[in-house]
């Protein structure tokens, strides 16, 4: 039986993803083993079925992407953070760092639209069209949100971490990620 | 010359003089013990604890605890490794740690401290995410406080070495942290070329020399290839 995979990036840049991609030829070894359920690999907007293992990459910074995560633990038996934004918050996390201010999320707004000398807003708006999602007060990581039940850490994780750690957790056979292998950046 | 004489280092027989620490003597046999807060040159100050090693039945700071004749001392058991891994994620957790923006990755010895130990299984601690100021207003250095470890070797580097006590703690408790004597950077008297801002003093991307950021190429840095401790000396790849 193939296992499932299902993958998804939420406030991250789909660099972990790309990571996937560069194990290459061996992507072909790897569909042997698994096929992938909702992915942007395939473009499944939704949940087909049960899934073996969920990757997640970046962290929470809106309600879709807690929505989103909540739809991945429910559906996935092993959810893995995979990348430093999934892990500790990664970038986005940077925006924690205005917390102290009286109302953070609009000086957060109106720093990036509106006061920076490097914006260009002919319109001087803030968006705010209904279909972008809410962003959330500040940025979460997984496991501020879900049970998370293992990380893989690196920005990206390299493609040969990301392969390793596949196999063992498709095949079970669980392994210890040799030195080289382990990266924060 | 007082006597030497031996202990037990995870099985291994080290020599040691009267008052020298375990760590010394095992640096000097050439066995690593992992550690942050000290460093060649500095008086230990034993605050990191990432050290720790059990010495007859009792956790103590390998780099203030004197040696003693016979002492059973144990270092790289699943233990100590346990506490020390609980150390290291206590640090990153405390402050703003964030590895790909750094300066400092690469060559920094808490990340190379978390490499080292195996750190990679999902976090049990929540991040506190503190609000810590950076200081560029000196024309040849930047203190990004996000990444202070409170390790202290600025503060010995500056007062032992260069004789200027341009830090210092202050603050108590989860509110420690460290100053510099003055409003800010630029008003104390501190020198690119003083030894607190060497970039061996640091262990992590807080004091940063302007100017010279990311002047390794990933994959040449120094913990890429080999883990920290690996020649038994603390700084050196």
């Amino acid at each position: 039986m193939k296992k499932r995979i299902a993958t998804v990036s939420l406030a991250g840049c789909f660099g972990c993803h790309m990571s996937l991609l560069d194990i290459d030829e061996r992507l072909l070894d790897l569909l042997k083993l698994v096929e992938f359920d909702r992915s942007p690999f395939n473009d499944f907007k939704r949940f087909t079925g049960r899934c073996d293992i969920g990757l997640v990459e970046g962290g929470c910074c809106n309600e879709e992407n807690v929505h989103t995560l909540h739809e991945f633990r429910a559906n996935c038996d092993i959810l893995v953070a995979v990348g430093q934004c999934a892990v500790m918050g990664g970038l986005p996390v940077m925006r924690n760092a205005i917390m102290h201010a009286e109302d953070p999320l609009r000086e957060c707004l109106e720093t990036a639209y509106l006061d920076s000398e490097y914006v260009l807003n002919p319109t001087n708006s803030i968006p705010n069209d209904p279909a972008l999602p809410l962003l959330l007060d500040k940025v979460y990581t997984l496991a501020d949100v879900v049970k998370v039940d293992y990380q893989i850490p690196g920005c990206p994780p390299s493609s040969e971490t990301l392969w390793q750690t596949l196999n063992a957790l498709i095949t079970g056979h669980r392994q210890r990620l040799p030195y080289e292998l382990i990266k924060y950046d | 010359m007082a006597e030497k004489f031996t202990f037990s280092l995870d099985g291994q027989e080290i020599t040691a003089e009267p008052g020298q620490s375990i760590m010394k003597a095992a640096d000097a046999a050439g066995v690593y013990i992992p550690r942050l807060c000290d460093t060649e040159g500095l008086k230990p100050q034993g605050s990191c604890r990432v050290c720790v090693v059990k010495m007859n039945g009792r956790t103590v700071a390998a780099c203030t605890q004197p040696a003693r004749a016979d002492a059973i001392v144990e270092s790289e058991t699943p233990e100590i490794m346990g506490y020390r891994r609980d150390l290291v994620r206590m640090l990153f957790h405390e402050g703003n740690h964030l590895c790909p923006i750094c300066e400092a990755s690469g060559r920094c010895e808490l990340q190379a401290m978390a490499y080292r130990l195996g750190i990679t299984q999902s976090t049990k601690y929540p991040y506190l995410q503190p609000v810590r100021p950076v200081d560029a207003s000196h024309p040849d250095i930047v203190l990004d406080t996000n990444r202070c470890i409170l390790c202290g070797r600025c503060i010995r580097a500056s007062r032992d070495i260069d004789g200027k006590n341009v830090f210092e703690y202050v603050g108590r408790g989860v509110h420690k942290k460290v100053g510099v004597n003055g409003d800010s950077l630029a008003d104390t008297d501190v020198s690119i070329d003083d030894r607190a801002i060497n970039l061996e003093t640091c262990p992590v991307g807080c004091i940063i020399q302007k100017g010279r950021g990311f002047f390794t190429p990933i994959g040449e840095r120094q913990f890429d290839l080999a883990p920290i401790g690996s020649n038994g000396k603390g700084r050196k790849a």
